[in-house]
C-alpha cells in the first residue's frame, strides 16, 4: 500500500475520497439494500422455531407428511431457507463484484497507474 | 477392535505424509498462518465444514437426539443456519481487512496493543475450551473402544495431543488443512452411509421410520416409560425451556460467526469472492451432514435404543453402535475411526488458531509493539506456542479424566464467540463511532458475563440426590442462580452494552478517521493482502 494514501489525518486522504463516490456509496447502498431485510427475514424465520416449538409443543407434534410432524418439518424448512438465502446472495454478490470492479479500476486510475 | 486401530493407523501415516509434504513447501509467515492465501473455495469450504464437524457433532449431536429427540436435533438446525450470519455479514470484509486473525479487524482503526491482548485472551479461552471438550471425548473414546489393546485414556489423550502438535508445528495451516479435508470427506461418507442403512433398516419408508422414532421405549430413573422422539419438549421444558432455546438460538447464531478457528479459515483463500464460495461449500457439506443427524440419531433411539447405549458407554457413543448394530464390527470399526480422526483434525485446527493469536496478537502486536525483532520470530512463536497450547490441552484432559462431564465447555465456548467477539467484530465494521476502549470493555463484558453465567447455570449448579455420583453429579450443589443452560440471551446483549458503554465513556477521533478507509477496503479489497506466490 502507498503510504501517501494513508497518510494525514486532517486532509481528506485516498480512502475518504473513494468512500464519497457516487460509485462507492452506491455500492453500500445497492448491499444495504438486499443484505439488511434478508438478514432480518432470515433472523425473524429462524428464531419462530425455538418460539413456537417451546410454546406449542402439542401443537407442533401435528402429523403433517409422510409421518413427520410440523415441527421437524418446520426444523428441515430452516436448512431450505438458509441455502435459499445463501443461493439469493451469490446471485447478488456477483452484481456487488461488478459495481467493485469499477470502484478500483477508477482508484487505480486516480492514483496515476501506480 | 484391530480394524479401527489399523484405519485410525493408515490416518495418521496419510496425515503425517501431507505434513511432511506441506513441511517442504511452505516457508514463510504466509504460508504458516495462511497456507500461503492459495486455497480454492471449494478446499477452503470443506476444511471449515470440517473444523466445524467436530466430534462434538459426529458423536455429541446424535448422542443428544438418540437420548431428547427432538429438541436435540435444534442443536444442528442452529448451527447450521448460523452460516447464513458468516456470509452476509462477516466473511467477505472480514478476508479483506485482516491479515491472520479476527484481532486484525478489531484493532485496524484502534490501538492495537490493548485491542489484541483483549482479542487474544478471547481467541486463547474458547479455543482452550473447545479443545479440552474434545481431547477429553477423544481420551474417553479411545479408551473404550481400545480397551483390550492395552490403549489407556492417558496413552490416547498424550497421543492425540502429540499428533496434533506435529500437523500444526511442522505443517502449518497447509497440513491442518488437508487433514481437515481428508477427515471432512471420510466423515460425510460414513455418515451418508450409516444414513442409508438406517432407512433401509425402515425398507426406505419414512413412514416406518417416523413410526419407530415416534414410539421409543426405555427406562428413565427406573420406570419403564414410551416417548414420542418427535414431540419437543423432552430436554427444555417449562417454565424456562423457550427461553433457553432462544438463547440457544441466539449463541449459535451469532458465536458462529465469532468463532476464531473457523474466521482464520477466511484468510487463506486470495479474496473475499474465493472465502465467499468457501461459506457457500461448507454450508452444502454442513447442511446436508446436520440433516442427516436427525436420522442417525432418531434411527439410534429406535434402533439401538437409550437401554442400551447408555449401558455401553453412553449417549456418545450413540453413533459407533448404531454402526455397529446394523452393519457389524467392521463398519463400527470404520466409524470409530472416523470419529478419532475427527477429533485430531479439529483439535489441529483449534491448536493452530490458538498459536497463531498468540504470536501474532500477543508477542508481536502486544509485547513487540506490531513489529517483528528479525525475520520470521512470528512464526517461531507460533510453533512454540503450539508446543504450549498442546502440552496444557494434555494436562488438563489427563487430570479431568475420562467420566468428566465436558459437554457444557462447547456451549461455553460458543456463548463466549456470540458474547464477547461478535458485537465487536460486527462493530468495528460497522459503527464510524467505535473505538478502543468500546472493544476492550466489549470484549471483557462479554466474555466475563457468559463465563459468568455458564458458572451458575444449571449445567454447573443443581441440588443432587445423594445416590447421583460421578460426572452426572453437580459441581456446585446449590440451586442454579441463573436458570437457564445458555447465557447468550442475557450476555450477548450485555456484550453489546459494554462496547457501547466503553465506546461513549471515552474519545478517540483517529479511530472514527480510519472508518472510510477500513469500509472501503473491507468492502472492496482495495489493499487487502494478497496470495503469496511460491
Amino acid at each position: 500500500m502507498p503510504e501517501e494514501i494513508i497518510a494525514s489525518k486532517t486532509t481528506p486522504t485516498g480512502w475518504d475520497r473513494v468512500a464519497a463516490t457516487p460509485e462507492f456509496r452506491g455500492l453500500i447502498t445497492a448491499k444495504k439494500v438486499f443484505i439488511i431485510p434478508v438478514f432480518l427475514f432470515f433472523l425473524v424465520y429462524y428464531f419462530t422455531l425455538p418460539v413456537v416449538v417451546g410454546l406449542a409443543p402439542h401443537f407442533m407434534s401435528t402429523k403433517v407428511i409422510g409421518g413427520a410432524n410440523l415441527a421437524y418439518v418446520f426444523a428441515l424448512s430452516q436448512f431450505v431457507v438458509a441455502w435459499l438465502i445463501a443461493w439469493r446472495y451469490l446471485k447478488a454478490a456477483g452484481k456487488f463484484d461488478l459495481r467493485v470492479q469499477e470502484i478500483v479500476a477508477k482508484a487505480d486510475e486516480s492514483r496515476g497507474g501506480e | 477392535m484391530s480394524v479401527s486401530l489399523l484405519v485410525f493407523l493408515a490416518f495418521i501415516a496419510i496425515t503425517l505424509g501431507i505434513t511432511y509434504w506441506a513441511s517442504k513447501r511452505s516457508s514463510g509467515a504466509t504460508a504458516y498462518f495462511a497456507a500461503s492465501r492459495q486455497l480454492t473455495g471449494a478446499q477452503n469450504g470443506i476444511a471449515v465444514a470440517g473444523d466445524y464437524m467436530s466430534a462434538a457433532a459426529f458423536l455429541g449431536l446424535v448422542g443428544i437426539i438418540a437420548f431428547q429427540g427432538y429438541d436435540g436435533f435444534l442443536f444442528p438446525v442452529g448451527g447450521f443456519v448460523a452460516y447464513v450470519t458468516v456470509l452476509l455479514v462477516v466473511a467477505e470484509p472480514l478476508r479483506n481487512s485482516g491479515k491472520y486473525t479476527m484481532a486484525d479487524v478489531l484493532a485496524y482503526r484502534m490501538r492495537p496493543r490493548p485491542v489484541k491482548a483483549m482479542a487474544s485472551v478471547s481467541t486463547l479461552t474458547i479455543c482452550t475450551f473447545y479443545m479440552i471438550a474434545q481431547m477429553v471425548g477423544a481420551g474417553a473414546l479411545v479408551a473404550l473402544l481400545l480397551k483390550d489393546s492395552g490403549i489407556s485414556y492417558r496413552t490416547a489423550v498424550v497421543g492425540v495431543g502429540i499428533l496434533m502438535i506435529v500437523y500444526v508445528v511442522f505443517g502449518g495451516m497447509l497440513a491442518t488443512t488437508w487433514v481437515q479435508i481428508i477427515k471432512a470427506i471420510l466423515m460425510m461418507a460414513g455418515a451418508t452411509v450409516l444414513s442409508i442403512l438406517v432407512l433401509a433398516h425402515f425398507h426406505f419408508s419414512m413412514g416406518a421410520f417416523f413410526a419407530a422414532a415416534g414410539h421409543v421405549a426405555y427406562h428413565n430413573n427406573g420406570q419403564a416409560v414410551v416417548k414420542d422422539f418427535l414431540q419437543p419438549g423432552l430436554r427444555y421444558k417449562p417454565p424456562y425451556g423457550t427461553l433457553d432455546l432462544v438463547s440457544l438460538g441466539l449463541g449459535l447464531v451469532f458465536g458462529t460467526a465469532g468463532l476464531p478457528h473457523i474466521l482464520v479459515r477466511f484468510y487463506t483463500v486470495p479474496d473475499a469472492k474465493t472465502a465467499r464460495k468457501s461459506v457457500m461449500w461448507a454450508m452444502v457439506l454442513i447442511g446436508s451432514f446436520f440433516i442427516m443427524t436427525s436420522i442417525l440419531g432418531l434411527g439410534a433411539a429406535a434402533i439401538v435404543g437409550p437401554d442400551y447405549i447408555a449401558t455401553h458407554g453412553g449417549n456418545n457413543m450413540s453413533t459407533p453402535l448404531l454402526a455397529q448394530r446394523l452393519a457389524g464390527n467392521l463398519f463400527f470399526a470404520f466409524i470409530s475411526a472416523v470419529a478419532f480422526a475427527t477429533i485430531l483434525a479439529v483439535v489441529a485446527g483449534l491448536t493452530i488458531s490458538a498459536s497463531t493469536s498468540f504470536a501474532h496478537d500477543f508477542w508481536t502486536s502486544t509485547v513487540h509493539k506490531g513489529a517483528e525483532r528479525h525475520l520470521g520470530e512470528e512464526v517461531r512463536v507460533a510453533r512454540v506456542a503450539a508446543f504450549g497450547v498442546g502440552a496444557v490441552a494434555i494436562a488438563i484432559a489427563v487430570l479431568l479424566g475420562p467420566a468428566a462431564n465436558v459437554g457444557f465447555l462447547t456451549t461455553l465456548a460458543q456463548a463466549v464467540a456470540a458474547s464477547a467477539n461478535f458485537p465487536v467484530i460486527v462493530l468495528a465494521m460497522f459503527w464510524r463511532r467505535f473505538n478502543t476502549w468500546g472493544a476492550v470493555t466489549g470484549l471483557a463484558v462479554g466474555l466475563v458475563s457468559s463465563i459468568g453465567l455458564i458458572l451458575v447455570s444449571p449445567s454447573l449448579m443443581g441440588v443432587d440426590a445423594s445416590s447421583v455420583s460421578g460426572a452426572a453429579r453437580h459441581v456446585i450443589q446449590a440451586r442454579a442462580w441463573f436458570p437457564l443452560e445458555n447465557p447468550g440471551i442475557l450476555s450477548i446483549p450485555l456484550g453489546f452494552l459494554g462496547a457501547f458503554v466503553g465506546t461513549l465513556l471515552s474519545d478517540e477521533p483517529a479511530a472514527g478517521s480510519k472508518f472510510n478507509e477500513m469500509l472501503v477496503r473491507s468492502q472492496t479489497g482495495l489493499g487487502a493482502e494478497e496470495a503469496a506466490s511460491y
